[in-house]
């Protein structure tokens, strides 16, 4: 098992370039979805801003 | 089939289908990613030349490959949005940019931490293949900085769209300007590219690439599910969600 | 004031002559930009000034020995001339642009590229001409040898084309953006490593004594490439941002 995380003497090389590509890869995803709830979040505040149900002659316009 | 098609390019469709493509992707990837990091870094021979370092192989090729897959696919995405105005593919080169950013991050740093046991360097001027990625890194910059400086989506996207393009063509004579040029300098063999790999280490690789490429796709649907929001966000059926994603919350 | 109107005024009516033929709106754009160079000298001196200064800069911060400023003096004569050809970029639409000149451009029916193409040959000859031509004196006291001279001011030449080009397309792109000098550099200079490759290698090579067609013929296709295409990218940048 030690022999395993020894990487014959590569453990400092193999390791960090595993990590790296661990955590950039986990970003992505931890930003992806970030990008999603915060993309969600400004188009509801808009929606609340200039909801078209509140203005008057919505209803003509969008029918 | 081309029902399919258009169907596929109806915002509405296309953002439920992404919505459930993405998870299949994302669990094949890390399902595939598994077998391959026991098979790359367990199973196979350690070879005789780089010992164990040669297993950052597993993520470096990978990376390298995806870094220039996600340019050409925001290349081509670009060229289509700008052709037929469809805002699908600016979408997707917006999308794209972030990801293929990453990668090529990762494709340079992989490179360097196995350069540096194999060739006693982190860094070396004049590899074509190191340079032409640090390029290919600053056109993605370059790209999302200019997508960044504009309020206007539109113009950002056609904007970017023409740059996406102008790059693609950069990257082809950077890479082969580079090769002419260390071609002069030295005449230094990194690898040896013509050994052939045992089946033990080439399938890890393989099944790591097409790993890397299915996690692509995950993430490319998730960010472009927003970005069709953003792009949509004065439809009727884009209301209605976001209403109803208020509701959950 | 109404001399400004007057100049607008005889442009509007020279391209409204020039009547759908490229040709005749490349000339008259050309010999527009050029009359505005004269007027405003400073935008041929300062990139010259600046040029000057980052040569100067080098031999005290590196070395004033010979043998070390004839081994960087190509590669530094390049890297100053091209950030010196970047400096004008920000402003080759940004008047346009305000006193709305580029709208007409864009309005009045005629070639675009063939606009775009006028522009980028009058800012080849106001601002990277005069530049290729000091940096052989540059290149003197960087203590290039004589028989190099030619093959420098030939690559100068192409290369600053090409930049002149390819800034177009980016200056283009950034037409109303504010502060966008950092941001043109940005896209700019990834897309110039071909022709500094190919330009210093020539010049080093030319040094040197040794042949040096194949740099130079490649440089002439990116030049000539160059010079084809990044016009109709430059004018469908234009629209894209007039839109």
């Amino acid at each position: 098992m030690l022999e395993f995380f020894a990487m014959g003497g590569y453990a400092l090389y193999v390791w960090s370039a595993f990590g790296v590509t661990l955590v950039v890869l986990a970003g992505n995803w931890w930003f992806a979805r970030r990008r999603h709830a915060q993309i969600i979040a400004t188009l509801r505040r808009s929606a609340q801003v200039d909801s078209p149900e509140a203005q008057p002659g919505f209803k003509e316009v969008m029918t | 089939m081309w029902k399919w098609f258009h169907q596929l390019a109806s915002p509405p469709h296309f953002y439920r289908l992404a919505g459930l493509w993405a998870p299949w992707f994302m669990g094949a990837a890390l399902v595939l990613m598994a077998y391959s990091l026991y098979a790359g870094l367990v199973l196979a021979p350690m070879d005789y030349q780089q010992k164990d370092a040669f297993r950052i192989i597993y993520v470096h090729v990978p990376s390298a490959y995806l870094s220039l897959m996600a340019y050409t696919m925001m290349a081509v995405a670009s060229a289509i949005g700008l052709i037929w105005r469809m805002k699908l593919a600016h979408a997707v080169a917006a999308s794209a940019a972030p990801i293929g950013a990453s990668f090529t991050f990762l494709a340079l740093f992989t490179g360097s931490v196995w350069g540096y046991p194999m060739w006693g360097t982190w860094w070396e001027w004049s590899d074509p293949r190191m340079m032409t990625e640090l390029i290919l890194l600053f056109l993605y910059l370059g790209y999302m900085a200019l997508r960044a400086a504009f309020e206007d989506r539109k113009r950002a996207d056609r904007a970017g769209a023409v740059l996406a393009i102008v790059g693609v063509v950069n990257v082809v004579l950077v890479h082969y300007s580079v090769e002419w040029w260390s071609s002069l300098h030295q005449g230094q063999t990194i690898m040896n590219e013509n050994a052939t790999m045992p089946a033990s280490m080439l399938t890890p690789l393989l099944t790591m690439i097409l790993a890397f490429t299915l996690f692509f796709g995950a993430l490319m649907f998730s960010r472009l599910r927003g970005e069709v929001l953003l792009r949509e966000s004065n439809a009727r059926w884009v209301r209605r969600l976001v209403a109803e994603e208020a509701a959950h919350a | 004031m109404a001399d400004g109107a007057r100049d607008t005024a005889v442009g509007a009516v020279r391209l409204r002559e020039a009547a759908l033929q490229p040709f005749a709106s490349f000339a008259a754009v050309l010999s527009r930009e050029l009359q505005l160079a004269v007027r405003r000298p400073a935008d041929v001196l300062n990139p010259l000034f600046f040029f000057a200064v980052v040569a100067t800069l080098f031999p005290l911060a590196v070395s004033p020995l010979p043998q070390v400023l004839e081994v960087i003096g190509p590669g530094i004569v390049w890297v100053a001339a091209l950030l010196a050809a970047l400096l004008p970029l920000n402003g080759l639409f940004g008047q346009d642009f305000d006193d709305g000149t580029l709208e007409h451009y864009v309005m009045s029916g005629q070639s675009l590229v063939a606009i775009c193409f006028a522009k980028t040959v009058a800012l080849w000859l106001v601002a990277a001409l005069p530049l290729v031509l000091v940096s052989s004196l540059v290149a003197e006291t960087y203590r290039l040898p004589l028989q190099a001279l030619p093959v420098l001011v030939l690559a100068l030449g192409v290369g600053s084309f090409a930049l002149c080009a390819l800034g177009a397309v980016a200056a283009a792109l950034t037409v109303g953006v504010q502060r966008a000098s950092a941001l043109i550099a940005l896209l700019v200079l990834p897309l110039m490593v071909p022709v500094l490759i190919f330009g210093t290698r020539a010049v080093s090579l030319a040094a040197a004594g040794d042949p040096v067609a194949g740099p130079v013929y490649l440089l002439l296709a990116i030049g000539l490439a160059a010079a084809l295409l990044a016009p109709i990218a430059t004018a469908l940048a234009l629209r894209i941002s007039l839109d």
